[in-house]
């Protein structure tokens, strides 16, 4: 089983890559974007009796260690 | 005193920290990460700079599990003194022995130079041999000291007193190099007993590094 994690930094929280490549894009011509966040994507191979399993589990490893809930939110997606 | 200075794999101011205190007549032991207990008889752990775990997925992210930090925090539970400097400050952040988070710095670069500070917060053991508003210059290098707590911990900081040090200039203007909330470069806990900044004391020792300003706090902890 897969589970795909996506680490971004909350909403509020300014985000310093994103901002950066904003102001790069915006140079660069393209016009019309209106806020870039950057965030990480943490794939993991694991094993597991149900999807319901995964979910639960990967968002305990997020709660530990992937993500800083001070000042990031996490999104877990599992694939079979 | 007894300084007690981690080691994480990665850690690279494990040494700048023992000559500090060593030229301070302080004796210092080096423990490695994967030690459990504190040696006895330590009157301050330091967590030094460095690039632990080389800042896989956050800084102090992963060293914040390594077996020592267990005793780290049982230490500072029982009222220990704890400092970290740069990167132990992050591990401090992420242990939550300390509030808040570190982010990448605002400009996105890695800064290193000499910074000054202003002591905002004088009533604990690290910055008791300075003045309130004093102007301190110790140097930074980081790239991720952009200090972030939300709108009521800042406050909470600020009502506690905890925030001990801020970014300035020369003549004590707010001059920020990173984004910090506040302009804050360390705090405190609750109790007083751990501490975290950013710049580094342990490279401000002598004149011939451009500073010793560092001395007047490392030596708040000896009694």
């Amino acid at each position: 089983m897969k589970a795909i994690v996506n680490v971004y930094l909350k909403e509020g929280v300014l985000d310093p890559q994103g901002k950066a490549v904003h102001h790069a894009l915006d140079a660069l011509g393209f016009k019309g974007v209106n806020d870039v966040r950057i965030g990480k994507q943490i794939v993991l191979d694991l094993d597991a009796a149900s999807m319901h399993e995964a979910q639960k589990e990967v968002e305990k490893m997020c709660e530990t260690l992937l993500a800083n809930t001070v000042i990031e939110d996490y999104a877990v997606e599992i694939v079979q | 005193m007894n300084v007690t200075v981690l080691r994480f794999p990665g850690t690279n101011c494990e040494f700048d920290t023992e000559y500090a205190f060593k030229r301070l007549a302080q004796s210092v032991t080096i423990v490695w990460h994967e030690e459990e207990v504190i040696p006895a008889n330590t009157d301050l752990v330091v967590v030094p700079g460095g690039f632990s775990y080389g800042d896989y997925l956050r800084s102090g992210a992963i060293a914040r599990f390594s077996p020592v930090m267990k005793a780290v925090k049982a230490y500072a539970d029982n009222g220990g003194y704890v400092l970290g400097i740069c990167n132990g400050f992050q591990i401090l952040l992420e242990s939550h022995l300390l509030p808040g988070a570190m982010k990448r710095n605002e400009n996105l670069h890695f800064v290193s130079k000499h910074q000054h500070l202003k002591v905002v917060n004088n009533d604990n053991r690290f910055l008791r041999h300075c003045e309130e508003g004093e102007i301190l210059n110790i140097p930074i290098a980081h790239a991720e000291g952009n200090y972030f707590i939300d709108d009521e911990g800042l406050k909470r900081l600020h009502d506690n007193g905890q925030v001990l040090l801020t970014y300035c200039d020369a003549d004590g203007n707010p001059d920020n190099p990173n984004g910090s909330v506040d302009d804050i470069a360390g705090i405190c806990n609750e109790k007083r007993n751990v501490f975290g900044l950013m710049p580094h004391p342990e490279r401000a020792v002598e004149t011939i590094l451009g500073s010793a300003d560092g001395v007047k706090m490392l030596e708040g902890f000896i009694l």
